[in-house]
């Protein structure tokens, strides 16, 4: 019995079939050194008041497949029990289901709730329970665990919390300080002043909703404040704000196809008369670092929104990640920090659930693992959508209705945009908790229904997502210049006790908010009511340009939007230009090609990542055309993924590439920059898309701007980004920086990522039918390297399985690159390119080896020079092709002497390369192939998810 | 696929999380229907609707989250709005196809396999644990449902499920193959996947991918033969192999409502 006095019930399921997720722990502990675990058994834990488990059985029995017992021990022969439950107030769909078919079952009122149980077997230590307990059996930010019996999560009854006024008109700079400190707000003292003579402006004292709206307001992750300031580079003066670069970059190549860039929550491009496309990436860095799982999921959940704030509906998802080794030894993971193999599986199972659930094939990506990401994983997000050319909406505007839609809003996700403006330390999982937002993919895609539903009806004026900073963000945005008026009360809640500055900056996901003119509310509640979407009218948009909030009718906030908006203190930041580090080692004597070859493909870096992406729906809609994974066998790397987002009625195919290099920003980050737009450019060119009309997007994760060092490499790569763009006519739409990627270790040192920079590039290919795939289809077929291989071997992948920092430069940019582009896009279109993939990590060897494995064909190569350079060299620009016989000539006339015809595809499965008449590699596909798919000892490729 | 005078009026059903829903209607429409979506929300009111459609289409997708069993909350709201209008076409021939999600429905509801036994059939978890996209090779086998009767090339299309491995007992599936209930099969080449993964990709039972009810008329399967529609939908077009071979399995329940 309970103070509810309803009579508790609990059903214990256990699966019949083979229980994957016991075999997955048992692993997964024995990696965390805990060998004593001998087996793992699992069981998912119901727990109903108010109905009799025999009430609710249809919803639970499930013969074939589940066994149902009415009670448990608490403890188990030879072993431990350890039971988990969800936090009050995490979102559970199995409880919410529950409750639902209970009521059509006409059973209850029920109350519902979940948790797991797992008896683990063996002779463990206490310190062994309680590791597993807290590292893989929960996640203490989401869950609670209990050795023995857990408590279901009932919802205790909470007073409800009020506003606070904080006294500050008063405060000196210690005292503005401290408040910033004490509350998280993340302000510095020139915008704590400034907030302080706002409110003596005003002559009263801030409440606490006001300071927690300003603070995610000012955020790092709100405003940009790093890449609007100005920026005093050391030995050069002043430098241009970043975003203005950036910006003013798009706005010199003045393409006449961009509709929209750097204005609201995507981009926007015109793909044909009839349809423009909305492209979008985000970061989900610091949500993903603490919990993989909740993090990834609702960064998809996130940038989608994104694109469904441009009124697009989204087509298809893009995750690029960085992790650590996951081979790393327990000892070498700092304190507070996940191991990399539970966030590498925690995250890639995070982006599969959402963009499956969601019902959006995940198409295009990466994985990058490096040591630098050990305590700071990046997760970046991407997301492409589809509106009708034209769309606009011009309000909001006096009288419209503020409306959200979608989820409700709880406790999750609080400060979120504050806390992703902090370094991470051994204690942010704990104070962090609240941070972490859970998705429930479910609600959003009914909410794309709705908005696209209604977008066709013409029923809103404007629309925004409600993303970092919650409600307060997008209000606050929507009513920057008319002003809006919002009743707290109004805001569906999870539950009570919700603080009002909790309702204002909640980042419960799923959220979209709209503004309605009232004589559409009415059909706007019809789409909701069809797609089971909670629609919630809070208030009005007014004209007076202030945000006033009221909680039961008293105001709690009342700021105005230009304050909010343009008060914040410009920073000025201080910057020097990094120098590249001289490399440590001064040659890379005895390398053997042809073992350097397997390490490279064998490298988690490099390897295949079809189990990933099989894991991922790349199918749904219909229009997925050119597969990440594709060729012979289904598994071969392709350059970039094509769609044909118009439908099967237009032949127009839209190609999604990536660029990403973890090693080149540790040298140069000017190169990196550049190197990594030719890359997402020249993976677009190389399935076929027309170079004249790539569209970019620039993610940033970089480490702390205070650190003028690491400023500076910020400063040079963004002069790369705008000078590759600017000579491949390639213009940024958006993109979003993520800076504070840094880990404070308990000795006090600081901790940077490599400086990461993802370039998303969006190329257009006239007619699908003209796709390229990189994989050989023809033995006897001839063989070609377009463009220059130069001695560029720093940073490059061969040095990172050496695992040394040899000599060379990194590669520098290719100024020839754009008009090589154009003459392989005619070769293309004139039908002369059988196959083509570009040479980046691994350079000339891991490109022909994946061809022949994507094509399971062999192909013998005889190229001149070094044979490491001309190897393994990473030289921008450059792509291998493959070319039928009859088409040689015209291919070579067609590239102007940029092709080297340097060898032919065999029929029989072997590559061999031979460099100034020696032969370096001679090896069959078989053992390429086991390489490629992770089968190789002593390669630091572990943490097999692939198949075996 | 033969051109319909009029096109043959079909209902495609989506719950909460059902995501295919679009990609049933372009299929259908590309092979000779006139599909409306009709969500849950709606049935009870427009069961006109569902009482005019000659084709009834379940999608698939992850209806309620596949909170409590995949397919099962839809199943239970689908009986209480309009489950005596289902069961009314179907006793007049009018075919029904439930894909994925629809087909874990249709089990749930207990219109498949229609062996008068509660829950003799299960689709439970893929044997490897995971939810799995990939491409795999049906051969239609059974003469007796409406949708394969008459196929005679393999259907090939994408598997995109985590939930799909048809589970029943030694007698169950006696029973099943007795009665030409088995519709297809995972294959490889010409011949059944024999259990072996990937062409079995999820461990099924004989190597199950789809079933019919006893009359013939009501097909659910795991795969996707809506993704393959168009030839360029076929991951391999540009090595040579592209069919758009989904099309013929619809186009036969289209054929089918046309005479019933």
């Amino acid at each position: 019995m309970n103070a509810s006095g309803a009579r508790e019930h609990v059903a214990v399921l256990r699966s019949l079939e083979g229980d994957a997720r016991a075999d997955r722990l048992l692993a997964d502990a024995h990696a965390l050194g805990i060998e004593a675990l001998r087996a793992v058994r699992c069981a998912e834990l119901v727990f109903v008041r108010g109905a009799a488990l025999d009430d609710v059985a249809p919803l639970l029995d499930d013969p074939l497949l589940v066994d149902v017992q009415e009670e448990r021990a608490d403890s188990i022969v030879g072993g431990v029990v350890v039971e988990t439950a969800l936090h009050p107030g995490v979102t559970d769909s199995v409880a919410a289901a529950l409750v639902r078919g209970a009521g059509r079952l006409g059973v209850g009122p029920v109350e519902a709730a979940t948790g797991r149980r797992f008896e683990l077997v063996g002779d463990l230590a206490v310190d062994d329970v309680e590791r597993l307990a807290t590292r893989l059996l929960a996640n203490p930010v989401i869950e609670r665990c209990r050795i023995g019996r857990v408590d279901p999560p009932w919802e205790g009854a909470t007073a409800a919390a009020c506003v606070e006024r904080i006294s500050i008109s008063a405060l000196a700079d210690e005292g503005l300080l401290a408040v910033s400190a004490e509350r998280g707000l993340a302000l510095d003292l020139a915008e704590m002043r400034a907030v302080r003579d706002w409110f003596a402006g005003q002559g009263r004292e801030p409440t606490d909703v006001e300071l927690e709206m300003i603070a995610q307001t000012w955020s790092e992750h709100c405003s940009h404040k790093t890449f609007r300031a100005t920026i005093a580079v050391g030995g050069r003066g002043a430098v241009a704000p970043l975003l203005r670069q950036l910006r003013d970059c798009t706005e010199r190549i003045a393409a006449p196809w961009v509709r929209s860039a750097f204005d609201g929550n995507a981009g926007v491009i015109g793909f044909d008369s009839d349809w423009d496309l909305a492209l979008k990436a985000e970061t989900h860095n610091h949500p993903s670092a603490v919990e993989p799982f909740g993090g990834a999921n609702t960064g998809v959940g996130g940038v989608v929104r994104d694109v469904l704030g441009v009124s697009a509906r989204p087509i298809a998802v893009t995750d690029v990640l960085c992790f650590g080794p996951t081979d790393a030894a327990p000892e070498d993971v700092p304190d507070g920090v996940l191991h990399p193999r539970l966030v590498r599986a925690g995250v890639i199972a995070g982006v599969a659930d959402y963009g499956n659930k969601l019902g959006l094939p995940t198409v295009a990506g990466a994985i990058v693992h490096d040591l630098g990401y050990t305590a700071n994983p990046l997760v970046f997000c991407g997301c492409v959508g589809l509106l009708p050319a034209g769309t606009r909406h011009d309000g909001p505007h006096p009288g419209d209705r503020v409306v959200v839609i979608g989820g409700r809003t709880g406790r999750d996700g609080i400060r979120g945009a504050t806390f992703s403006s902090m370094a991470m330390d051994a204690s942010t999982g704990e104070v962090a908790g609240a941070s972490v937002q859970i998705g429930d993919p479910v609600v959003e895609k009914g909410v794309i229904e709705v908005v696209v539903a209604a977008r066709e009806r013409g029923l809103y004026s404007a629309i925004t997502d409600c993303g970092a900073g919650g409600l307060s963000s997008a209000v606050g945005e929507m009513g920057e210049r008319v002003g809006a008026e919002v009743e707290l009360e109004q805001v569906p809640r999870k539950y009570a006790g919700l603080a009002p500055w909790e309702v204002w900056l909640s980042e419960a996901q799923e959220r979209m908010v709209l503004a309605v003119p009232p004589v559409s509310l009415g059909a706007l509640r019809e789409l909701c009511r069809r797609h089971e979407v909670e629609l919630a009218d809070i208030g009005a948009f007014t004209g007076h340009g202030r945000i006033v909030v009221r909680d039961g009718g008293e105001v709690v906030l009342d700021l105005e939007g230009r304050f909010l908006h343009d008060g914040r203190p410009p920073r000025t930041l201080v910057a020097v230009t990094p120098s590249v580090p001289a490399p440590s080692h001064s040659g890379r004597g005895g390398v053997e090609p042809a073992a350097a070859l397997l390490s490279l493909l064998a490298h988690p870096s490099v390897r295949s990542n079809a189990d990933v992406v099989r894991g991922y729906d790349h199918e749904i809609l219909g229009a997925t055309v050119g597969r990440p994974s594709a060729g012979a066998a289904d598994d071969g790397p392709a350059d970039a993924a094509v769609l044909r987002p118009a439908g099967l009625g237009s032949s127009a195919g839209a190609a999604v590439g990536i660029g990403v290099n973890a090693r080149y920003g540790m040298f140069d980050a000017y190169r990196m920059a550049w190197a990594v737009v030719d890359e997402a450019i020249r993976n677009v060119v190389a399935v076929g898309a027309d170079p004249a009309r790539v569209a970019l997007l620039d993610n940033f994760s970089w480490g702390d701007p205070g650190d003028p060092q690491v400023l500076g490499a910020l400063v040079t790569a963004v002069e790369g980004c705008v000078a590759a763009a600017e000579a491949h006519h390639a213009p940024y739409v958006s993109g979003k920086d993520s800076l504070h990627n840094v880990y404070a270790t308990p000795a006090g040192e600081r901790r940077s990522v490599p400086p990461t920079l993802v370039i998303t590039a969006l190329g257009r290919l006239p007619d699908v039918a003209q796709l390229v795939g990189s994989d050989l289809l023809h033995a006897g077929d001839a063989v070609y390297l377009v463009g220059a291989t130069h001695d560029e071997l720093r940073g490059s992948h061969l040095d990172l399985v050496l695992g040394i920092d040899g000599p060379g430069d990194v590669p520098a940019p290719d100024e020839g690159a754009p008009t090589r582009y154009r003459r392989l896009h005619r070769a293309m279109r004139d039908g002369l390119v059988a196959a083509c993939h570009d040479l980046s990590e691994g350079g000339l060897a891991v490109a022909a080896a994946e061809m022949a494995i994507a094509g399971r064909l062999g192909l013998d190569l005889a190229v001149s020079g070094d044979p490491l350079v001309a190897l393994f060299s990473e030289s921008l620009g450059r792509f291998l092709v493959e070319v039928r016989p009859e088409h040689v000539d015209a291919f070579q006339a067609a590239l102007g002497g940029e092709a080297t015809a340097i060898g032919t595809v065999r029929a029989e499965p072997r590559l061999r390369a031979a460099v100034a008449g020696v032969t370096h590699i001679d090896l069959p596909l078989g053992d390429l192939l086991r390489a490629w798919q992770g089968h190789v000892a002593g390669s630091g490729a572990s943490g097999h998810e692939g198949e075996t | 696929m033969r051109p319909a005078l009029r096109p043959v009026p079909a209902v495609v059903l989506a719950a909460p999380g059902t995501n295919r829903d679009g990609d049933v209607a372009s299929a259908l429409r590309l092979a000779g229907a006139d599909p409306t979506v009709l969500h849950l929300a709606d049935l009870r009111d427009r069961r006109a609707a569902l009482r005019r459609a000659r084709l009834v289409v379940v999608a698939g997708g992850f209806s309620f989250a596949d909170a409590l069993g995949s397919g099962r909350l839809f199943a239970l709201e689908l009986a209480a709005a309009a489950g005596d209008e289902l069961r009314r076409l179907i006793d007049l021939g009018r075919p029904v196809l439930g894909i994925c999600n629809g087909f874990q429905v249709l089990v749930r509801a207990g219109i498949l396999p229609g062996l008068g036994i509660d829950q003799a059939v299960a689709l439970g978890h893929n044997r490897n644990g995971r939810f799995e996209c990939r491409w795999v090779s049906l051969l239609p086998v059974s003469d007796r449902c409406v949708w394969t009767a008459g196929l005679t090339e393999p259907v090939e299309c994408p598997v995109a499920h985590g939930e799909g491995r048809f589970t029943a007992d030694d007698d169950t599936v006696a029973k099943l193959r007795a009665n030409d209930q088995i519709a297809l099969v995972y294959g490889a080449g010409d011949r059944p996947a024999a259990g072996m993964y990937p062409a079995n990709p999820n461990g099924s039972e004989a190597d199950v991918a789809g079933i019919c009810d006893p009359s013939g008329v009501v097909l659910g399967l795991m795969p996707h033969p809506e993704n393959h529609v168009h030839p360029t939908q076929h991951p391999r077009w540009r090595r040579g192999r592209a069919a758009g071979s989904g099309v013929p399995l619809l186009a036969n329940g289209i054929h089918h409502a046309e005479e019933a």
